[in-house]
């Protein structure tokens, strides 16, 4: 099995806009930022949600506390894989309990990962409101989950992977469709 | 890449990257142990044998509640009885218990190697909670663990331990894991109890019959139990033991001044340690309590979970919650 890139789906450039645009939805449609937080899924799910809190900073001037979840003993298949996934800690510096968190990833595919993230939370307290922020939604649901802020959309068939790189974890910064030929 | 382990049988055969991958693994453990919900569900469906055959209290506890926290049940074996000591019945009853399909089993044995010579008959994970005065790999652990966190690093410090050296498994579980990070060992405690074979164990380790001279720079001073069970020989008297080698606010004061005290437990106050050390803020003991807890939480992720050796791999990379 050969990995090959198809096409480039979003640039750096456009990365950054996707992200201003979404930072405005997010702070929009909350009904005040007083309980907000943002929880970014590991591993990319994290320098976005900064990035998301960021913006919010530098725009409206509130600051949004920033978390990090680890899912991996929340993951439905370690019973199937040979080898243990490493865990790795939560960074979260606030109570959950009441608030209204958006949980922050990079992909939205099977849902898996979300509902991982939900159990995750649920073990750290009892929050008012969940909701997803991604910078792809690429369909193949295998749950119901849907996320409420969504960066772009794209048609994808299963054998293909949506590899998104960012500065701070891959050190370059755009959004490949890569595909597995045999 | 780290070299997988299968079991946890004694902390000398581990390698330096292998501790220190358990130790990080323990990390995220610890920080759960603070979590108002206290229950994962990720070994959900694994089983676990806990065949002590030798009595333990806070080990087994230790053991029973960390495979709760993760969701896995637990078979408890307590043998109290003598006739379970001879090698045949060890066999027997480990097949037994391997015969309800548990998927690791935590053995504490009063004979050495015990876990190896189960190890090689059974087909599951075996963690070592204890065998003789060989091992007690967990304790080893769970006290590197405590020493990285209370000093910062785990490398290169002096290791003073204090008692009866030559029966303690925690010792030489201790010496092998902190030799291998570049310990320089001190042993003190009565003549028969620390011979002169304690030093071929590792390298840089001296004895010292005062324990003034023993604690002089120490930065770390294990305690250890007078363990009367294990002890054949006349026995010191207490107040003679007391006298010589308890640990005094007034000899502490000897080690340097952020010296670090571990004890195993129990802890006998008044005759190894002075209560005013071991409820002082030098004592490590309480957070060697729950860092064990998160010692055998990485371990029995590691070791219990996942798909069995054997049995066929239907994950679907598509299924994976992964990223």
């Amino acid at each position: 099995m050969r990995v090959v890139e198809k096409r480039q789906l979003l640039s750096a450039e456009e990365i950054g806009r996707t992200l201003q645009r979404l930072a405005h939805e997010l702070v929009e449609k909350s009904g005040g930022t007083k309980d907000l937080a943002l929880i970014g899924v590991r591993r990319r799910g994290v320098p976005l949600s900064q990035r998301l809190a960021r913006i919010i900073r530098t725009s409206g001037g509130v600051e949004i506390p920033v978390g990090t979840l680890d899912i991996t003993l929340y993951r439905d298949d370690l019973s199937t894989v040979a080898h243990q996934p490493v865990v790795q800690s939560n960074e979260i510096e606030f109570t959950v309990d009441n608030r209204d968190i958006v949980l922050v990833d990079d992909v939205l595919y099977t849902g898996r990962t979300v509902r991982a993230a939900m159990n995750g939370l649920f073990d750290l307290g009892r929050p008012r409101r969940i909701r997803l922020c991604v910078l792809i939604d690429r369909g193949h649901r295998e749950l119901p989950v849907e996320a409420t802020f969504v960066g772009n959309t794209v048609q994808t068939s299963d054998t293909e992977i949506v590899e998104v790189r960012l500065q701070e974890i891959d050190g370059e910064e755009r959004v490949m469709l890569v595909d597995r030929v045999p | 890449m780290l070299e997988r382990l299968t079991h946890l049988l004694g902390i000398e055969d581990l390698t330096r990257e292998q501790i220190s991958f358990i130790l990080d693994q323990s990390k995220p453990f610890q920080e759960f142990q603070r979590h108002p919900l206290k229950k994962l569900a990720t070994l959900r469906g694994k089983t676990v044998a806990l065949a002590f055959f030798e009595p333990s209290t806070r080990t087994r506890i230790s053991f029973a509640t960390a495979a709760a926290r993760l969701g896995a049940d637990t078979m408890n074996l307590q043998a109290e009885s003598s006739s379970l000591k001879k090698g045949e019945s060890l066999v027997d009853t480990v097949k037994t218990l391997e015969a309800m399909r548990p998927d690791g089993i935590v053995i504490r044995h009063s004979s050495s190697g015990a876990p190896y010579f189960v190890a090689e008959r059974l087909g599951i994970p075996v963690v070592n909670a204890g065998d003789g005065t060989h091992e007690h790999p967990t304790q080893g652990l769970l006290d590197a663990l405590t020493i990285r966190d209370r000093k910062g690093k785990l490398d290169g410090w002096n290791v003073t331990i204090l008692g009866g050296i030559l029966h303690s498994r925690v010792a030489r579980s201790n010496i092998h894991l902190l030799s291998k990070f570049g310990a320089q060992f001190t042993l003190c405690g009565p003549a028969m109890w620390v011979p002169r074979e304690l030093e071929s164990l590792a390298p840089r380790i001296r004895r010292v019959p005062r324990i003034e001279e023993a604690l002089d720079g120490a930065d770390v001073i294990i305690v250890l139990r007078v363990q009367t069970e294990r002890i054949h020989e006349p026995a010191l008297a207490p107040e003679e033991y007391i006298l010589r080698y308890q640990l005094t606010p007034e000899r502490l004061r000897l080690a340097r001044q952020d010296a670090l005290v571990l004890h195993p437990g129990p802890m006998i106050r008044g005759l190894e340690i002075d209560p005013v050390v071991a409820d002082g803020p030098q004592c490590g003991v309480l957070e060697q309590v729950t860092n064990g807890l998160a010692v055998r939480m990485a371990l029995l992720y590691h070791l219990v979970g996942g798909a069995p050796v054997d049995a066929p791999h239907p994950a679907k990379e598509k299924s994976s919650a992964a990223d």
